[in-house]
């Protein structure tokens, strides 16, 4: 059985023609039929069941009530351990619930689980996790594909309809790269539109939660739930959240469309700049116009990235030092020995990796030449941003720079492995929101994603737009 | 090379992470590759440009500095690795 969207599924349970139950257990046998995929890190139909006697005596006005939602396992949750991907966060029981999840739990939401990651979002394939690969679920033969990351567990999940919804974070691209490699749709949205409370800390000027779903509207239904004023997160904006599904209108008529001439970048496959030809026809069709934009520090945004997010994680996790919660190493001889133990058996090398350049940029001597200036940079990117959207209202890119590729291709160089986000990472810095969707194929059948990118707290223009786009697919 | 082995293991120190001679020998070339890749960024003239720590800072409000009781320390030390009478435990930091 499959539903294509949430509102008909909610659509058959006010009707009465299914029933919360009935929800549940056709999910939970959908999960366990592909749990060769190792999509989830923590699937237990206990703790789905007991969700369901308290679902069912909910209000039917419950936006979300009976919607299989999956959770990246990077967002607290009370009645379900916290992992973040990696072995020093084993065993792990939040004493509390994220604001995400909180939402969507108080509008009858089943969480179905726990969705795989790269440790702490550290990663591009989620294949830097301690709990192991996820299988991309549009992979062929035997030719096992990688889901994008970090946020892989989530996309693959919507993709093999193990859920209708599933939440992400993004900090340089961990939702429109994996949204863009299974084929679903993925919005970040502006840096602070939605409360950090709760996740577990990557880079905290950077990190922002968004959702995955089928379509445009499902995510725009999600999103106004997530989204709101936290005081609990200092960064959290107290701006009104509208109706994103309300408002949705596919008129494009007049709007102008920013394309960036350093979008167009070496070693980019031809079936990506056709995708991003065709969508940037279709938008003309649809009563757009269509103006050439430049982003000159365009090129600065992944080295800026990997000096930013590296120093911030060096100091995030810095809490963990195996006192109070997770894994601490045995047989340690002192206190220092014993954090140094804890550290180094409990993180994998990609944190690792980032930790040390994180403590390097920041240490005495090197926080200006590299810290402050990487902070200057990201001024001029999201200046350039600022500049652009004076005269356009949304700009089209595509999401990621190659389709899936295998999970066992070799990363071993950390630089080719950063260019995945190649696209991703400056929206992030600028701190706007943007939204990948899935358009066209390349011709092994492999899905492709394009990007809108919109201005701060104008997540409606890009609804809008990749609303317009989708309909290109139906 | 920015960095040598010796660099390798006193940020180390400082992040409080143990490395083995084969991990710091791993670590010493990808951190390199990494650091010679975002020096590029001095290509870039920052003069008199404010450098951007949050994007969002100018319209944040502020709340209220006001208690709250919330006692959950029994639940906190549940996740606690040792723990004794109430409080955390590590190991004997005092002869």
């Amino acid at each position: 059985m499959e539903f294509k969207s949430i509102s008909h599924l909610k659509s058959l349970l006010d009707n009465n023609k299914i029933s919360v139950k009935e929800i549940a257990e056709t999910y939970i046998t959908k999960i366990n039929e592909k749990k060769d995929l190792n999509i989830f890190i923590y699937f237990n139909e206990d703790k789905i069941h007991d969700q369901v006697k308290e679902i069912e005596n909910l209000s039917n006005d419950k936006i979300l009530k009976g919607i299989p939602i999956a959770v990246k396992d990077l967002f607290c949750t009370k009645n379900m351990p916290t992992t973040a991907a990696s072995k020093i966060l084993e065993n792990f029981k939040p004493t509390y619930e994220s604001f995400v999840t909180q939402k969507l739990i108080d509008q009858g939401s089943i969480f179905v689980g726990k969705t795989n990651l790269d440790e702490f979002a550290m990663g591009s394939a989620t294949n830097t996790s301690f709990f192991g690969n996820t299988i991309n679920p549009l992979s062929k033969n035997n030719n096992p594909l990688a889901p994008g990351g970090s946020s892989g567990g989530s996309a693959a999940a919507v993709a093999a309809d193990l859920c209708l919804g599933a939440t992400g974070t993004d900090t340089g691209g961990s939702i429109r790269q994996p949204a863009s490699f299974c084929g679903v749709v993925g919005i970040k949205p502006t840096y602070g539109l939605c409360s950090r409370w709760g996740i577990a800390a990557f880079a905290s000027s950077l990190d922002q939660a968004g959702v995955f779903s089928k379509n445009v509207t499902d995510a725009s239904i999600l999103l106004e739930e997530i989204a709101g004023h936290d005081q609990r997160d200092s960064t959290s904006s107290n701006v009104n959240i509208p109706s994103f599904s309300k408002n949705l209108n596919s008129d494009l008529n007049g709007k102008i469309v920013g394309i960036p001439k350093e979008y167009t970048i070496d070693g980019i496959s031809d079936e990506i700049n056709q995708v991003w030809e065709d969508a940037i026809k279709s938008l003309e069709k649809k009563g757009a116009k269509i103006k050439h934009i430049t982003l000159p520090h365009t090129k600065y945004a992944l080295p800026t990235y990997y000096i930013i997010a590296p120093a911030e994680a060096s100091s995030n996790l810095a809490r963990y030092d195996g006192v109070k919660y997770g894994f601490r190493a045995q047989d340690t001889k002192s206190l220092d020995d014993m954090y140094e133990l804890t550290r180094s058996e409990g993180f994998g090398k990609e944190v690792k990796r980032r930790i040390l350049i994180g403590t390097y940029v920041l240490s005495a001597g090197y926080y200006d030449a590299y810290y402050l200036k990487a902070q200057k940079v990201r001024k001029l990117i999201a200046s350039d941003f600022i500049e652009v959207f004076s005269d356009c209202d949304f700009i089209l890119t595509p999401t990621a720079p190659s389709a899936a590729f295998p999970l066992n291709e070799k990363q071993d160089d950390p630089i080719k492995m950063y260019l995945n986000d190649v696209f991703t990472v400056p929206a992030s810095l600028a701190g706007i929101p943007g939204i990948s969707i899935p358009y066209g194929h390349d011709k092994e059948g492999l899905p492709l994603g394009i990007q809108l990118l919109g201005k701060h707290y104008n997540e409606q223009e890009i609804f809008n737009a990749a609303f317009a786009l989708e309909k290109d697919y139906e | 090379m920015k960095l040598d082995t010796n660099t390798i293991n006193k940020i180390a120190k400082l992040a409080r992470i143990k490395l083995s001679e084969e991990e710091a020998k791993d670590l010493l070339k990808d951190m390199n590759s990494i650091l010679d890749w975002v020096e590029q960024l001095n290509e870039v003239n920052t003069d008199s440009i404010e450098p951007l720590a949050n994007i969002s800072s100018s319209i944040l409000p502020q709340r209220k500095d006001e208690s709250r009781d919330v006692n959950s320390s029994d639940e906190i030390l549940q996740n606690s690795p040792d723990k004794l009478e109430g409080y955390f435990a590590v190991p004997k930091v005092v002869e």
